[in-house]
Order: structure tokens, then C-alpha cells, then sequence
């Protein structure tokens, strides 16, 4: 059986890639698809726990965390489109309308 | 105990009244204005009239309870009226009095743009002033002291475009602020010690106890206090300065407020208090003293002003010393037998100087009059017998009251031949002066110009330019006629001491006691007043020499008199030294220490550099929020990061 160790510092790897590409990439899709990684990097660790320690509640939280993930692509991918149609870019820095 | 006689509605009508001018003046017509106020004084003097009908001696002291107002406790304090023999005195002459010169505002004031202001004003001065006299608790007569004081600044300053106007109100108002401070504390003291300002209460706790002869104690302390009120308001030394300027007002102002009714408030209020006064005889001594002095002082300067109003002004501030010398004296019936007469005459005296100024329009200087004997003929004999009144001749109403302060002063138990002999001098110095404004004013040769070049802005009057100085409207004069009246006749109510015997029920029957001694005394009495008529008389004639057989000669006597004479005619430099001794250094004072020390450097400052300390920080601080959306995702992290290490530290201790 493999330990739950392993799980872990995969988890917490796919953790910082997420991170690590959420602050270094400028394209709103790249960012986007960090976001996923990191939520999955915590579903991994949820189900991880879950199997240890013989608790359902890790399992369901999972299916709750990829529900609401679904439906924030859903929005957030609309939201991009938007914003590519009348900025005609995807680069985050360039979208800074509110800034002083 | 009579039904009542709703003594509420006296003091309340003139409040009506000013309310109703002061609201709806403005639209009104002057006629409708007039209307307005004259019928509520006129109500307000005819209710008073009614209850002097109704009322006997018997049912006073009457008292009105109107409304509650201050419980605290055992103390108390309401909206109470109280009347007996002596605020019905005052209650007369005020209603009487104040109604006569609303009837003669009516013509004097009617040029004037702010016609409804004045009526309102006036209105609601009595309204203050009937509430003092008639209050039943010193806390209720406070109402109404610094009531009166505000009604007169406001009408000193009633033309209050012209800078000296609203300097003689703020300066009327600021002295008696001092004198109220006095007035406070002995009201302090009246209700720690005896738990109430009720003067039935109060003065029944006082009555028992016996003269503090020994030097200073609780009573005397409270006397002296309560003079230091009364000096501010009656205008005594040292404070009383603002009364001269106080003729910036209107001259109807001058007659009710400033000689009339007002400035007698302060009599009233040792009077109404002559219970505590009785038994501190040190304090009836400064009050006797003050008094003395103040009417030798006032009349002195009066002597070489020119300004025909300003004569007028220090010789109440004289007279005013005469009423407070006769309740130094303990002759508190004679003070306010005075009052009364005074009332009478200098309101006349005023009233009259104002038809003068009103005939030349608007000049004040008696120098640049002379002569208006002729032009203005019922103004000369209403102020001649106002005049006569004034220097003491028999049988003018002053001669009665002045003469009765000057036996008072000379045989009272508290009197002496000192006090006598200063007050005789001063009716020289009246008589003198008085004729001295009669003379040049009605005598000799008119020395104005040409009235065309009416108002000259000092006074408001404009309108009725033709040449020649004429007389007032029969609005002005009839009030004048019937105040020349009282003061020829208004004397003879004290005749056989009739008037001491109507308020023998105040003031206690010393008088009795006294009349025995009068008989033995009665030659004394008969050569002091023979002195005091033949001081009258010759400061006349002293008058009538210098000013109309030998006109050349008061130059001659000032020029001899050189430094003093100079002294004299600028009021002893009184002015100017206060304002060396108390106005620069509180000013001075408040501009490097309160102003530029401690409001800019303190204040200021604090505010200033929290406001710039925070700006500072804020300028560093803001560049953390870049508008850089991964940038602030690293802050996130980083704080995350660091609370994990944080746990992870809390952990591992």
C-alpha cells in the first residue's frame, strides 16, 4: 500500500505548480487552468485523507469541490470571452481599466 | 387673600407684543407696527393700573404661583410673581413710564428703515424688566437682570452698521457680565447656606439673626457681592463705564432703559434684599460708599462734556450714586423714592434732549446749538422743569427725594455729616451742570448750521430737511407734557413722609422710630434744607453767570485749570486706563498664549501632522496595491505561507 506521505507531497506539489503558475503566467487561460491545479492538487490530499482514515466526509467534500469547480469554469471561461470580445486580449496585465 | 389678579399677564403682553413685531414687523406697515406695540405696553400698563385698584395693603405681599420650573430636591425655584408695596412702585413707574416712551418712539423712530426691530425690542425689554421687578425668587430676577441686559444691547446697538454703536453694546454687555459674575456668587451663597432663593424663605431665615458687626461674615460677603451685581447694572464705580457709551443708542433707549427703568435694577435689588443688607453693616457702608462717590465722580465729569446726551449719561450715573448713597444709609424708602422721581425727570431730560437733537437734526454738541428757546418752545419748558427738577428746587419732584437722601444721609444711624457734605456738592455740581445744558442749549445764539444736510448719519434721521431746527411731532410731545407733569408734581406724594409710610410694610417701621427723632431733629431738617435749595440755586446762578452774562469766562477757567480741566473733560482717563490695565493684557494675552500658543501650536499642529503622518504612510504603503492582480496573489501566498510557518512553529514548540 503506498503511504500517505506520497499523497501528500504530490498534493503539495501539484499545489505550488498552481501557484507558481498562477503568479508567474500573464495569459488569463494559463492562470485559469492554475486555479484547476491547485483545487485538484487539494482534492487529492482530501481523498488521500479519506482513504486513511476510512472517512467518507474527505470523498464527498471532493465531489462538492469539483461541482463548484465545474460551474466556476463555466462563469469564468464565459467571463474571458467577454473580456477577450472587447479588449481583444488575454494578457491580465493589459486588462487594468481600474487601476489609477 | 384677594381672587387673583393675574399678575402673569403684565410682564406677558409686552412679550406678546414683541413677538408678534418681530415676527410678522417686517411685512407690517409702520402703522400697524406701532399699533402692535403701543397697545401691549399700553395693556401691560393698564393691567398694572387695574391691580394697583384692586389690590390693598392688607393683601400685600401678594403672591402668583404660574408654573413650576426648577424641583431639586428641598430646593426650589418657580415661575412665581411676587407684589408688594415696593414692586408695586417700580411696577408703575416701569409700565408708566416705559409706555409714555413707546408712545414718544413713535414719532422719533419713525423714519427710521428698521422701525418694527425697535418696537420689538422695546417690548421685549419690558418684558424682562417687569419680570425682575415682579420675580418672587433671585433665580427668576436673574431671568430677568440678564434679560434687561440683553433688550439693552441690543438696542444700543440698535444701528449696529456704525462700528461705535456695536462696540458701546458689546462693551454695556461685557461690564455687566462682570457684574453678574458678582451677583452669581452671592446667589451661590444664598443657596448654600439658607437651601433656597425664595425671598420670603431666605429672608425669613435672615431676619433673626443679628448684625454681623464684627467685621466680615456670611452676610457681608453676600451684600457686598449682590453690590458688586448692582454696580454693574446701575452703573456705579468702577464699572460703570458702559453707560456713557451706551448713548449710541437710540435716544427713547437712553430715557427707558439707560435712565428710566434699567439702570435702576440694581437699586431695586438691594432694596428688595435690604433684609441682608440690614445686618451687614459693612456692606451697607461699601454700598453708602460706592455711592457717594460714584455721584461726586459722575457729576464732575459732567461738567465739561458737550455732548448734550452724555451730560445726560453721567449725570444719571450721578443720580444712580444718590439712590445707592440713600441704601448705604439704610434709607432704602428715600433710594427708591428717588428711583421713582428720577425716573420721572431724567426720562424727561432724555426724552426732551432727543426732541432737540430730533429739531436740529441729529446734532448732538451742544456747542453748535444755543438759542432754540424760541423754535422749540414746548421742548424748553418741559426740559426747564425737568431741569428744575433735577437741581433740587422746590417744589420739584427731585427736590423732595434728594432732599430726603441728603437727611437720611445726614441723620440716619448709619449716616454721616461726610456723606451729607458729598452730597451736597454734588447737587452744586448738578444744578450747575444742568443749567449749563439748559443755557446752551436754549439761550444765546443758534450756533448749527442750517438743518439741510439733515442726518449727517449719526443719528438715522433723515427726511424733513427744511432749514430752520423745529418742533416735535405732538406724537413726541405729549409724552413729554405728561412726564413734566410728574415731575412737578410726582414729588409731593413724599410730602409728611408719605411715602416712607407706604412702604413701611417692606422696609420695617425704623421710619416710626424715626419720626420721634425727626421732631427733636426737625430745626436740623429745616436748615439742611434750606442748604440744599441754596446749593440749588447758586449752582443756577453759577451756571447763568458763566454761560449768560459772561460767556467768555469758562474758557478762561478751563485755560487756568489747564492739565486738570483736561483731565476732566476726558472722563479722568478712566477708559484709557482699563483698557492699559485689563483690555491689552487680555487681548495681548490671548493672541500669543490662547491664539498663536496654544490654539495654532497645539491644536493646529496635532491635527496638522496626524493628518501629514498619516498621508506619509499611506504614500509607502500604496504601492503594495499595484493593480497587478498576480502580485496580489503573491501576497496572498506569502501571508499564507507565512501563517503555515507560523502553525507549523506553534506545532513543532
Amino acid at each position: 500500500m503506498v503511504p500517505l506521505s506520497y499523497y501528500l507531497v504530490l498534493s503539495g506539489f501539484l499545489f505550488a505548480c498552481g501557484v507558481t503558475g498562477f503568479l508567474i503566467k500573464r495569459n488569463i487561460i494559463t492562470i485559469f487552468m492554475s486555479i484547476e491545479l491547485m483545487l485538484n492538487g487539494v482534492n487529492l490530499s482530501f481523498v488521500a485523507f479519506a482513504a486513511h482514515w476510512h472517512a467518507l466526509a474527505g470523498q464527498i467534500f471532493v465531489f462538492f469541490v469539483m461541482v463548484v469547480a465545474a460551474a466556476e469554469s463555466a462563469v469564468g471561461l464565459a467571463i474571458i470571452i467577454a473580456v477577450y470580445r472587447t479588449r481583444e486580449t488575454l494578457n491580465v496585465d493589459q486588462v487594468n481599466l481600474l487601476k489609477l | 387673600m384677594t381672587s387673583s389678579l393675574n399678575l402673569w399677564l403684565i410682564p406677558t403682553l409686552p412679550l406678546a407684543g414683541a413677538a408678534i413685531n418681530g415676527i410678522f414687523g417686517k411685512k407690517s406697515s409702520r402703522t400697524a407696527v406701532s399699533t402692535v406695540g403701543l397697545f401691549f405696553s399700553g395693556a401691560a400698563f393698564a393691567w398694572a393700573l387695574s391691580v394697583v385698584l384692586r389690590i390693598s395693603a392688607a393683601d400685600m405681599p401678594y403672591q402668583e404661583y404660574i408654573a413650576h420650573w426648577i424641583r431639586s430636591g428641598s430646593f426650589s425655584a418657580d415661575f412665581a410673581l411676587y407684589l408688594d408695596q415696593l414692586s408695586l412702585i417700580m411696577l408703575m413707574v416701569v409700565t408708566g413710564v416705559g409706555f409714555l416712551i413707546h408712545i414718544y418712539s413713535v414719532g422719533y423712530m419713525w423714519d427710521d428703515p428698521s422701525y418694527y426691530r425697535f418696537f420689538a425690542y422695546l417690548n421685549l425689554f419690558m418684558f424682562f424688566m417687569l419680570t425682575l421687578i415682579l420675580a418672587n425668587n433671585y433665580l427668576l430676577m436673574f431671568i430677568g437682570w440678564e434679560g434687561v441686559g440683553l433688550a439693552s444691547y441690543l438696542l444700543i446697538g440698535f444701528w449696529f452698521t456704525k462700528d461705535s454703536a456695536a462696540a458701546a453694546g458689546k462693551k454695556a454687555f461685557i461690564v455687566n457680565r462682570i457684574g453678574d459674575f458678582g451677583f452669581l456668587i452671592a446667589l451661590f451663597l444664598i443657596i448654600q447656606n439658607y437651601h433656597s432663593l425664595n425671598f420670603t424663605q431666605v429672608f425669613d431665615q435672615v431676619r433673626p439673626l443679628a448684625p454681623e458687626t464684627a467685621g466680615a461674615g456670611l452676610l457681608t460677603a453676600i451684600g457686598i457681592l449682590l453690590m458688586v451685581g448692582a454696580c454693574g447694572k446701575s452703573a456705579q464705580i468702577p464699572l460703570y463705564v458702559w453707560l456713557p457709551d451706551a448713548m449710541e443708542g437710540p435716544t427713547p433707549v437712553s430715557a427707558l432703559i439707560h435712565a428710566a427703568t434699567m439702570v435702576t435694577a440694581g437699586v431695586y435689588m438691594v432694596s428688595r434684599s435690604h433684609v441682608i443688607f440690614e445686618r451687614a453693616p459693612s456692606a451697607l457702608m461699601v454700598v453708602a460708599v460706592i455711592g457717594t462717590l460714584t455721584a461726586l465722580f459722575a457729576a464732575t465729569i459732567g461738567i465739561a462734556q458737550t455732548d448734550i446726551k452724555k451730560v445726560l449719561a453721567y449725570s444719571t450715573v450721578s443720580q444712580l450714586g444718590y439712590m445707592f448713597m440713600a441704601c448705604g444709609v439704610g434709607a432704602f424708602s428715600a433710594g427708591v423714592f428717588h428711583l421713582m422721581t428720577h425716573a420721572f425727570f431724567k426720562g424727561l431730560l432724555f426724552l426732551a434732549a432727543g426732541s432737540v437733537i430730533h429739531a436740529v437734526g441729529g446734532e448732538q454738541d451742544m456747542r453748535k446749538m444755543g438759542g432754540l428757546r424760541s423754535y422749540i418752545p414746548w421742548t424748553f419748558m418741559t426740559m426747564g422743569i425737568a431741569t428744575l427738577a433735577i437741581a433740587g428746587i422746590w417744589p420739584f419732584a427731585g427736590f423732595w427725594s434728594k432732599d430726603e437722601i441728603l437727611w437720611k444721609a445726614y441723620s440716619s444711624e448709619h449716616g454721616s455729616w461726610v456723606f451729607w457734605l458729598i452730597g451736597v456738592i454734588t447737587a452744586f455740581i448738578t444744578s450747575f451742570y444742568m443749567f449749563r445744558l439748559l443755557f446752551m442749549t436754549f439761550f444765546g445764539d443758534y450756533h448749527g448750521a442750517n438743518v439741510d444736510e439733515h442726518g449727517r448719519g449719526s443719528h438715522g434721521h433723515d427726511g424733513h430737511g427744511h432749514g430752520e431746527p423745529h418742533e416735535s411731532p405732538m406724537v413726541m410731545l405729549v409724552p413729554l407734557m405728561i412726564l413734566a407733569l410728574l415731575s412737578l408734581f410726582g414729588g409731593l406724594v413724599g410730602y409728611h413722609n408719605g411715602f416712607e409710610h407706604f412702604l413701611e410694610p417692606v422696609f420695617g417701621s425704623g421710619a416710626t422710630a424715626e419720626a420721634a427723632g425727626e421732631a427733636a431733629n426737625s430745626g436740623t431738617e429745616w436748615l439742611l434744607m434750606g442748604i440744599s435749595v441754596l446749593v440749588a440755586f447758586s449752582g443756577a446762578g453759577l451756571a447763568w453767570l458763566l454761560y449768560i452774562s459772561k460767556p467768555y469766562l469758562p474758557q478762561k477757567i478751563a485755560d487756568g485749570l489747564g492739565s486738570f480741566y483736561q483731565a476732566v473733560v476726558n472722563k479722568y482717563y478712566v477708559d484709557e486706563l482699563y483698557a492699559k490695565l485689563f483690555v491689552k493684557p487680555l487681548i495681548d494675552g490671548s493672541t500669543t498664549i490662547l491664539w498663536q500658543g496654544i490654539d495654532r501650536k497645539v491644536i493646529d499642529d496635532t491635527v496638522n501632522n496626524a493628518a501629514d503622518g498619516a498621508r506619509h504612510v499611506s504614500d509607502e504603503v500604496r504601492h503594495m496595491q499595484s493593480g497587478n492582480l498576480r502580485s496580489y496573489a503573491g501576497w496572498i501566498a506569502a501571508g499564507s505561507a507565512v501563517v503555515i510557518a507560523y502553525m507549523i512553529w506553534l506545532g513543532v514548540r
